[in-house]
């Protein structure tokens, strides 16, 4: 390889490296404000604001679920900690008990007051009648 | 010999009438791949066990998504031998990726939107995965339009180069999105190293799907880089000859 053509060899690769390490720092500077949800467990470790809009992720708690005409109640769990969550309104076919949910709110009194709830789906697509293989 | 067929492959009338050979091939096997995947996703496949029927748009979201970032990869890697080797061919390639590029990052956000509405319940989030690949979506049409803002088409080439690999940095982070951040967008079904996590009734289709997809796009890719290659080389000889 000729001296010319290395020296553009290695431009590329300083493009690449410095390009990569800027990213780097700027998800570093960014932290855990780039996640879309907390979880149950992160959200007791952290001091939140009731004024504050915040989303939490985890799973529906089974048997936890309360319905009373649109209002429904359950907890969001991850399995280590659980919070209450309230919600009016109608909520994506796929929201059941033992599945993903993230719900959208405020926190009042360890009560999240939901406006928005959203099902997560998994990484799973099996047809109908079969048990999930772990 | 390898650098002699390199040299040869590399000049674009060589390129062009290898291309013209192989297209027809390439488009009639990959469209009748992907027309039986359709087929045999939409109609033969069994329904998924909590997403019913919706879950079908895989056939078409899946394709468009892995082939978005690939073609993304197959830009970086152009313009990495047009910087360093100065081989004509590859900035032409890198200049009529980015569009088709563009257009299938375009077919993934919608399709994915529309199967978020019926199974998150929304069809739009600003979910780490979401928010790489509408960033992707954006940058192919940065890329044209750097390119495009130039007089100069030697400058352009070398200026679009660069920024596609400073901008390559964002096709792991999409990947790695839903590993490293709590997403709404699930994580992958498909991995090397474990077991699918779609059953395989729906997982061939979806290979299908995906080869014959494509396959498709690389005829878009090959009429694409026809049309820059006879513009850019109009003045050449042989393009009166081939024209």
């Amino acid at each position: 390889m000729k001296a010319i053509r290395q020296k553009r060899l290695i431009t590329v690769f300083v493009i690449l490296i410095f390009s990569g390490l800027g990213s780097f720092l700027i998800f570093k500077a960014l932290d855990s404000n780039l996640d879309f949800f907390f979880t149950p467990s992160e959200l007791i470790e952290r001091t939140i604001p009731d004024n504050k809009r915040i989303k939490i992720g985890g799973m529906v708690l089974e048997g936890s679920v309360i319905r009373d005409k649109t209002n429904i109640t359950f907890q969001i769990t991850d399995y280590k900690h659980s919070i209450a969550v309230n919600f009016d309104g109608v909520v994506p076919d796929l929201f059941k008990e033992g599945s993903g949910v993230v719900a959208l709110g405020y926190l009042d009194n360890g009560i999240v007051y939901a406006e928005q709830i959203l099902a997560k789906h998994d990484e799973n697509y099996m047809p109908p009648g079969m048990d999930i293989e772990k | 010999m390898i650098k002699k067929f390199i040299h040869q492959f590399a000049s674009p009338k060589t390129y062009l009438k290898q291309v013209d050979r192989a297209y027809s091939y390439i488009f009639f096997t990959s469209l009748s791949i992907y027309l039986i995947a359709i087929f045999w996703g939409l109609f033969l496949t069994p329904e998924d066990f909590v997403q019913g029927h919706s879950y079908r748009i895989i056939y078409l979201h899946v394709p468009a998504s892995f082939i978005s970032q690939s073609l993304y990869l197959g830009m970086a890697f152009a313009s990495a031998i047009f910087l360093i080797w100065k081989v004509k061919l590859s900035a032409y390639l890198v200049r009529s990726i980015a569009p088709i590029g563009a257009m299938t990052t375009f077919i993934a956000l919608v399709s994915g939107s529309i199967w978020g509405i019926p199974t998150w319940g929304t069809w739009w989030a600003w979910d780490a995965r979401i928010i790489s690949t509408l960033i992707l979506f954006i940058m192919y049409l940065g890329l044209i339009s750097l390119h495009d803002s130039f007089t100069n088409n030697e400058k352009a080439d070398k200026f679009l180069a660069i920024l596609v690999l400073v901008g390559s940095v964002n096709i792991p982070i999409i990947k790695m999105s839903v590993e490293w951040w709590s997403t709404l967008h699930q994580s992958a079904s498909i991995t090397i190293t474990q077991k699918p996590a779609i059953d395989p009734s729906m997982l061939y289709p979806l290979f299908a799907s995906a080869i014959g997809f494509t396959g498709l796009v690389v005829c878009l890719v090959i009429l694409s880089s026809k049309f820059h290659i006879l513009d850019r080389e109009r003045n050449k000889s042989w393009v009166k000859d081939y024209v």
